[in-house]
């Protein structure tokens, strides 16, 4: 059953196509990689899912239901979780604190103090951010502040969630951490998108991929098929 | 009747052209040099304060002690970018920051220049009178001085954009007004681009002021609804756009002389409905990004 | 952090205490002094009120004269009509559907629309009332009736309590979390499910609640209101000043650099009417350019610089 759903997505920034007629399907449950290179339109999409910025045209279905025309918070209490390709974490507020409000404000319905406070503090341990709680999030390091926007959007307890190049700057082992990471997230049943640029964490991560090129989809497939994909190859090294 | 919309029509216009100058002033300093400066209106009253001055107690004509009233304002508007702003752009952790800041600066510099301005000029209105002559046009009669305002004001824009246009260093406040870092990365020295346009901004309110002191008075606390009218328009024309703000002018200037004629007293009311159904429909404005 | 717990009661306690000294003082100061206390707990209510939502947000707004003015007018107009509990409520309630209706116009756009519409808006409100009063109702100005002083004292001291309670009740739970959250990065909140247009909008609101209460009040200090007197822009520079001055970050920030402020400018207003403006002036744009965090951010940096701490509350 297909957890989203979007038909002929369309974006112009002024006389710039950053997407054209997108149509892509996200089964439920899965890890699907969105790969292409820089100026493809990746987070321009993402962008347009979670509503920070509306299509010119074309619909987004989540479980069914048309999200488009929707602001941001509301599709966030509906499901839909994301982290940002520049890290926007609350930069005077504790590690703590910035999960905290995820799990006060994700959904509709009240959640007191003590419970939020537990579950922040799960989620920072899940996030392997256990001995950060106090910290500022100004003062952690970009992996570790990539780890808490993960913490502060699984907060929100969402059924889809959209990751924006988690790996970017980090180490090797860092990146092997991230991938262990998103694993254990679709362990919990969270279906997962996840743009990236580490090409052998796509391949080893997800079990899909849409590849993206000048705002237009130009390949889908398992990653076998992408890495032995003509159209693919030509695409990354033509440039 | 069609006379009487053609009075309405050519005040508009002369109303317009003064709006359109400080308009374009203003959007040059928060487009490029990216400061809201809320005193901008101030620096108007300064214009028209020195040109009073220059005036009484000289005898120069307004027209002639424009080459004096300009220089002035410019120079306190560039060594205030160059000592204020700078600092605040160096202390500003995020672009956004440093606008919401200097705003705050521009906030304490109104409230400065107009205190300076009572203490220096007193706190009464002043007038006087220059080329006050009716003079027929187009079948009505308005005043020379009047149509000597419109004259300039028109003859400064179309210089400034000739300026922006043909010359080097106004391909360089075009750029820096594009994107100020790619600017500088360009060669541009762009600390000394943005000073530039910021005092240009001054002179232009500068010159709005001595052009204002020729047709109405003027008083040291008469800055204020300057400065309104200037954002309105810059939103009007669209944030950002100069050839916006300079036809959000003339438009504005427009409605001014309709709603006074209707209803006197209701002009900047009027203008503000004006800038409430642009925040509702289209706070873009006319011509912006 | 024992230390910051017992430092957090001790402010609590000086608090309670002065709030209690003020309580008493019409029993033991002068006519005089209570009329000054006065003005300071006015500019005291609209600097916290001001803070309240600019403070964390980060939306700085220019309004408070137009709230205030709001609170005026209505004691103004409903003075003679109504039990004046009821008129200062309805001062409150005015600017409260003021400032939602500028911040449903202004809050779901960009910030700088928000800062230039509340910069114009005390101009426009005396534009207006202006010419209403010239064209409709032919009369300038109105008479107010007036109240002793002792009772605007404590009428003043308790809409300060009840505003310091609200502001303290708002910070610990998650609206004022949530209200820090937009100020530190306004997207990452509404993508967390924060409705960031209408907390903005409702606490604005609830700002300029205050501050008509406050305008509603003081309207009866002054027997005649005409537009000039109750739509002055100084309104708004002072709880500006006061609050960068005194610094954002804290409860009791604004508190004292509003009990400075309004001290000073109630002594020297009548000697250097121009003067102490000007240098008011210069002492904001001194406060921006060197002491980003006011003064209490500059006592916070020492007290970080003495006890060694890696982290300062905030």
């Amino acid at each position: 059953m297909p957890i989203l759903e979007g038909h002929g997505i369309t974006k112009h920034f002024g006389g710039l196509a950053a997407l054209t007629e997108v149509d892509f399907t996200v089964e439920q449950g899965e890890v699907l990689g969105l790969i292409g290179p820089n100026g493809a339109g990746k987070t321009t999409l993402f962008n347009v899912i979670s509503a920070a910025i509306p299509p010119k045209s074309g619909t987004i279905t989540f479980k069914g239901k048309t999200i488009t025309g929707l602001k941001p918070y509301q599709i966030c209490r509906m499901g839909v979780a994301r982290t940002f390709q520049s890290v926007k974490v609350f930069a005077n507020m504790s590690a703590l604190q910035n999960v905290e409000l995820g799990c006060f404000f994700g959904k509709k319905e009240r959640v007191p103090a003590d419970a939020a406070e537990h579950a922040a503090s799960e989620l920072l341990e899940f996030v392997s951010l256990k001995d950060m709680k106090a910290v500022p999030a100004k003062d952690l390091t970009l992996a570790n502040q990539k780890r808490l926007e993960v913490a502060r959007a699984l907060a929100t307890r969402p059924e889809l969630l959209l990751l924006d190049e988690i790996m970017e700057g980090l180490n090797h082992t860092e990146v092997a951490q991230a991938m262990e990471l998103v694993t254990r997230i679709q362990a919990r049943g969270i279906t997962v998108i996840m743009i990236e640029h580490v090409m052998k964490a796509i391949m080893n991560v997800c079990e899909r991929i849409v590849v993206l090129h000048y705002g237009q989809k130009i390949a889908e497939g398992t990653p076998k098929e992408i890495a032995g994909s003509k159209t693919v190859i030509e695409v990354y090294l033509g440039e | 009747m069609i006379v009487t919309i053609l009075d309405v029509l050519i005040a508009g216009l002369l109303l317009g052209g003064i709006y359109a100058l400080i308009a374009v002033g203003l959007s040059l300093q928060y487009g490029v040099a990216r400061v809201l400066n809320i005193a901008h209106g101030e620096f108007i009253m300064l214009g028209a304060f020195i040109t009073w001055t220059v005036y009484t107690y000289l005898g120069l004509n307004p027209i002639v002690s424009l080459a004096i009233t300009g220089p002035i304002v410019f120079v306190i508007g560039f060594i205030l970018y160059r000592t204020m702003f700078k600092r605040l752009r160096n202390i500003s952790p995020t672009p956004a920051a440093f606008e919401g800041s200097s705003m705050l600066a521009c906030f304490g510099l109104l409230f400065i220049i107009q205190n300076v301005a009572i203490l220096i000029w007193g706190a009464d209105i002043k007038g006087y009178s220059y080329l006050a002559v009716p003079v027929d046009f187009a079948g009505t009669k308005f005043a020379a001085n009047r149509l000597l305002t419109l004259g300039f004001a028109l003859v400064i824009c179309i210089v400034f954009y000739l300026f922006l246009a043909r010359t080097r260093m106004g391909k360089a406040i075009r750029a820096a007004a594009q994107d100020s870092a790619a600017a500088g990365l360009m060669g541009v020295n762009i600390n000394h681009v943005l000073a530039l346009c910021f005092g240009f901004g001054a002179l232009m309110a500068g010159l709005g002021g001595a052009l204002i002191s020729m047709s109405y008075n003027i008083q040291p606390t008469m800055g204020l609804e300057y400065t309104m009218i200037a954002l309105i328009v810059i939103v009007l024309g669209g944030l950002g756009s100069i050839p916006g703000s300079f036809i959000g002018g003339l438009l504005l200037g427009l409605v001014g002389s309709i709603v006074t004629y209707v209803e006197p007293g209701l002009s900047l009311v009027a203008y503000y409905v004006i800038f409430m159904l642009l925040l509702l429909a289209k706070p873009t404005g006319i011509l912006g990004k | 952090m024992r230390i910051a717990r017992v430092f957090y009661n001790g402010s609590f306690l000086l608090g309670l205490l002065l709030m209690i000294a003020l309580a008493c003082s019409p029993l033991y100061a002068s006519r005089y002094t209570i009329i000054l206390l006065t003005t300071i707990l006015m500019y005291v209510v609209i600097t916290v009120s001001w803070a309240m939502f600019s403070g964390p947000t980060g939306y700085i707004s220019l309004a408070p004269a137009a709230f205030f003015g709001a609170g005026i007018y209505t004691s103004a107009i409903l003075g003679t009509k109504a039990p004046l509990p009821i008129v200062f409520a309805i001062g409150g309630l005015a600017s409260f559907c003021l400032a939602a209706l500028v911040g449903a116009l202004t809050l779901r756009l960009r910030g700088i629309f928000f800062v230039m519409f509340t910069f114009g808006l005390v101009e426009l409100l005396l534009h207006f009332v202006l010419w209403w009063e010239v064209t409709i109702t032919g009369t300038t100005g109105r008479v107010v009736p007036s109240i002793d002083n002792t009772s605007v004292f404590y009428l003043m001291l308790l809409v300060f309590a009840l505003l310091l309670l609200t502001v303290y009740l708002l910070k610990i739970s998650k609206f004022g979390m949530a209200l820090r959250s937009i100020g530190e990065n306004e997207d990452a909140a509404a993508h967390i499910g924060v409705n960031v247009t209408a907390l903005k909008i409702l606490t604005f609101g609830l700002s300029a609640f205050f501050m008509g209460v406050a305008g509603a009040i003081m309207a009866t200090r002054w027997t005649y209101i005409d537009p000039k007197i109750a739509f002055n822009p100084v309104i708004s520079f002072m709880p500006v000043l006061m609050a960068i001055f005194g610094g954002l970050g804290q409860l009791y920030g604004p508190i004292i650099g509003a009990a400075l402020f309004s001290y000073l400018e109630e002594f020297l207003i009548t000697r250097f009417p121009y003067h102490y403006m000007l240098i008011f002036g210069v002492i904001l744009v001194v406060a921006i350019l060197y002491m980003p965090g006011g003064l209490v951010g500059l006592a916070q940096k020492l007290r970080k610089w003495f006890s060694g701490r890696k982290y300062a509350d905030t």
